[in-house]
């Protein structure tokens, strides 16, 4: 497990901190089951407020990719989980999403763009 | 659970008053009192410690009443200043003999601990101690006690970077089992802004903004740019407008963020930044 913070990124301290937890989870950096240090544990070793080392946890709790419980700590969960495939989903339509702003700025059809879309998905 | 609830704190003296300070602070959290000099940060901090007596409003450590068994009370606090309270003929040896006797939760082993760790001079009296030496000697002393709130006034003033890196970590530390908090005031957070989980800014007197840190800073954006681009409308939100020669540099709520257009800067700001700019826009009234 790797977070390295930055003072200057205009992303706030706990949404580096969970961005870069998200990254090493979906890559698999981070094993599925294994025990995240606690709350106030990564908040000193960062040298981060407390506050700011919980939100980041919870909203990774909120996306699905960890779990936690009362004196276990918290738990990378499976990649098969639902919430997990979700993630990727955004992912996918956001991607999908700027193909298609970019196809309507210069006026291209619906069929020609979904001609662009068979052939990529076949070749 | 609250560790530190202040209602209403207030204290009346001919040229300077402190009106209506109130917080919770929870077990386990650190928060910053910030505010300039003379805004009265230290004065709030004695009515906590009982060194001023509370005679307006209600102070509680870990549901102990100010009012009520003082030295009960006085038994949770450890209490660093930015002088040495120590006196400055004593040595280590002296100090240690009296703290021993008027503290039941002393603890000589853990005491004599920080004193080798931090290598201070057993040999030398107080007076030849360098400032650094002085807070580190103040910070063993209460951390041999058994204490449940740290009370810092103006503490890392004068230290030295790895010196105040120390003491971040001491006061993380001291927090990490969730039991124990710190409140710490200063005039410039710089490196303590990272460790702090609430924020109380004073001034005059008077609260001026508390909130959780991290709110704090998503609640304000640092705008720059050049003056004469300013239109009236924003003009109206902006906080403590700096200007200089070249352009001018103020704070915006975030939720006026529209105001922006594309014809100024804007960044994260500093939990400084936005007590500076503040301070400005109070001095102007």
């Amino acid at each position: 497990m790797k977070i390295i913070i930055s003072n200057q990124s205009e992303l706030p301290i706990y949404a580096q901190i969970r961005e870069q937890l998200k990254e090493q989870i979906l890559n698999g950096q981070i094993p599925e089951g294994e025990t995240l240090p606690s709350i106030r544990q990564l908040a000193k070793e960062l040298g981060v407020s407390v506050i700011t080392t919980t939100r980041a946890y919870s909203e990774l709790e909120a996306e699905g990719f960890i779990a936690t419980m009362q004196g276990k700590g918290s738990v990378v969960l499976s990649r098969d989980n639902n919430l997990l495939r979700e993630q990727y989903l955004l992912r996918i339509e956001e991607g999908l999403s700027t193909a298609i702003e970019t196809a309507k700025t210069i006026g291209m059809s619906k069929g020609e763009l979904t001609d662009i879309f068979h052939n990529l998905l076949e070749t | 659970m609250e560790l530190l609830e202040v209602k209403n704190l207030s204290k009346h003296y001919k040229s300077f008053d402190l009106k209506n300070i109130s917080f919770a602070l929870p077990k386990g959290y650190i928060m910053g009192y910030v505010g300039a000099n003379g805004s009265g940060k230290t004065t709030t901090l004695n009515l906590i410690t009982g060194m001023l007596k509370c005679t307006e409003g209600e102070v509680y450590i870990d549901g102990l009443s100010c009012g009520e068994d003082m030295r009960a009370y006085k038994e949770k606090i450890g209490y660093v200043g930015d002088e040495s309270y120590f006196p400055e003929h004593y040595k280590i040896r002296h100090i240690r003999s009296v703290l021993k006797d008027f503290y039941p939760t002393f603890s000589t082993d853990r005491f004599n601990g920080f004193i080798r760790k931090w290598k201070l001079p057993e040999k030398k009296p107080v007076k030849d101690f360098s400032r650094g030496m002085k807070v580190m000697l103040m910070f063993a002393s209460v951390l041999a006690r058994d204490t449940k709130l740290l009370v810092l006034d103006e503490a890392t003033n004068g230290l030295d970077p790895v010196m105040r890196t120390e003491v971040l970590k001491l006061l993380q530390e001291y927090v990490m089992d969730g039991e124990k908090s710190v409140i710490f005031s200063t005039h410039i957070l710089s490196d303590l802004e990272n460790i702090a989980d609430y924020i109380y800014f004073i001034h005059g007197g008077r609260t001026v903004l508390y909130d959780a840190k991290d709110e704090l800073i998503e609640n304000f954006l640092l705008v720059k740019g050049e003056s004469a681009k300013i239109p009236p409308a924003l003009k109206r939100e902006l906080i403590g407008v700096e200007e200089n020669a070249y352009g001018f540099e103020a704070v915006l709520p975030s939720d006026k963020a529209e105001l922006l257009g594309n014809a100024f800067l804007f960044e994260k700001p500093t939990i400084d930044q936005i007590v500076i700019h503040y301070i400005k826009s109070r001095e102007e009234q």
